[in-house]
């Protein structure tokens, strides 16, 4: 076992944790951030993303401990800071932008990384940059709807 | 996943002392490692994390080269590459935008995924791969399916990409993976027109030299119009039988050599 000190959301946390742990693990059984789901467990489905220094990572695809010192950013930091709901999360709500809900924190974060790059995408742009977030219930369209309200309204 | 000790060196020399170890394995972006341990294709004792290291970041291009160290990311290969447009459009296709966060060249090329991008680039381009030992022309580097002709413990540092006169590279994607099902990559210096094909063979990324001298002496996807790629070894699985490959192979060299 060894420590892992991280930024979460803001917080400095630490645990202790195995080379193979995982870091969606991690947030997850350490941290009991369990917004942060976990799909498919092979980096295909994308119900894991994260940010790592800002940059969108599937956490189930990385160790625990190649974060030390990272700024990790999950689905509960996609918040204000008065607990009400962030621009891309309040989109999703309007649009109807997830039926069962089991993508949607990936769908969020990956989202929120994508109008980090680019303010303004267009529906294509949209569309690629989710090649990695599947969407089970096929609820693509409001999804992508999401998207382009959460870029108005920003 | 089986146990292991993960370890996280400073430095380059570190990582390389630590690689040195019976059974230690490097670990950069992990987009293809990770996944290889939870199927437990691989059991390494050792992984040496690299992906963080300072040194083996960064892009840099001067007088007709591309320098990509080991360990930078297909998101700022395909963000900052200005001079090799075919190539940064290669690194932007790679995967999804969270894996290309995270996956590396260094760990591309060192893997030779048979379906993998970047090796159709590195042997189109003629590229040079610089380890902690050597400097290995790509056209020595790849020896079949998920083999080079690294040793053990060697460790990739940067991969130098002469720019070429022209160049593009057309991927079939196979939609669930996002790996080539065939990609050809077609770069040309002055009379000199390589062609390199991934995806396609079991025998892993390989140049096909009845249309590079096709295309030596007419640079036009009509060149290869009378060829035709022997279907014998080439890869078939539920996406694909040998000839369907085979045939791939021909149509995306002549949309390459179009776009170009």
């Amino acid at each position: 076992m060894a420590t892992v000190t991280m930024t979460v959301n803001g917080k400095s946390v630490s645990g202790e944790v195995e080379g193979r742990t995982l870091l969606s693990d991690f947030v997850r059984n350490n941290l009991n951030l369990t917004g942060t789901h976990i799909g498919c467990d092979t980096s295909q489905c994308g119900a894991c993303v994260v940010h790592v220094n800002s940059k969108a990572v599937k956490s189930c695809t990385m160790f625990a401990l190649e974060a030390e010192g990272s700024s990790v950013t999950t689905i509960e930091g996609m918040a204000n800071p008065d607990g009400s709901l962030g621009t891309v999360q309040q989109a999703f709500q309007d649009n109807h932008g997830l039926q069962c809900g089991f993508c949607t924190p990936g769908m969020v974060m990956s989202a929120a990384a994508l109008l980090e790059e680019n303010p303004n995408p267009t529906e294509t742009e949209i569309r690629e940059y989710l090649e990695g977030n599947i969407c089970r219930c096929t609820g693509y369209h409001n999804i992508v709807k999401s998207i382009q309200a959460a870029a108005a309204a920003a | 996943m089986y146990d292991f000790a993960l370890q996280r060196p400073q430095s380059l020399n570190e990582a390389i002392e630590a690689l040195s170890a019976e059974g230690a394995q490097a670990l950069a972006g992990g987009q293809t490692l990770i996944p290889t341990l939870k199927n437990r294709l691989a059991s390494p004792d050792v992984l040496v994390s690299i992906g963080g290291l300072s040194e083996l970041q960064g892009v840099s291009e001067t007088d007709g080269t591309v320098s990509i160290k080991a360990g930078t990311t297909h998101g700022v290969v395909a963000a900052t590459v200005e001079s090799y447009p075919a190539l940064a459009s290669l690194a932007g296709n790679i995967g999804d935008p969270a894996v290309r966060n995270r996956g590396t060249i260094g760990g591309s090329l060192a893997n030779n995924d048979p379906s993998a991008c970047y090796p159709a680039a590195a042997l189109a381009s003629n590229a040079s791969i610089t380890t902690n030992k050597r400097t290995i022309s790509a056209s020595d580097f790849f020896a079949g399916l998920f083999e080079t002709t690294l040793d053990e413990g060697e460790l990739i540092t940067q991969v130098d990409f002469p720019v070429p006169d022209a160049a593009n590279y057309q991927k079939f994607d196979q939609p669930a993976s996002r790996f080539a099902l065939v990609g050809v990559f077609v770069a040309k210096y002055g009379n000199d027109v390589r062609v390199a094909v991934t995806g396609a063979s079991e025998d892993g990324v390989f140049r096909w030299s009845e249309a590079e001298s096709a295309l030596a002496g007419n640079f036009s996807s009509s060149a290869i119009d009378g060829l035709e790629v022997d279907s014998e070894g080439m890869i078939e699985d539920i996406h694909g039988s040998k000839s369907y490959r085979a045939s791939l192979v021909k149509v995306m060299t002549k949309r390459a050599v179009a776009a170009c």
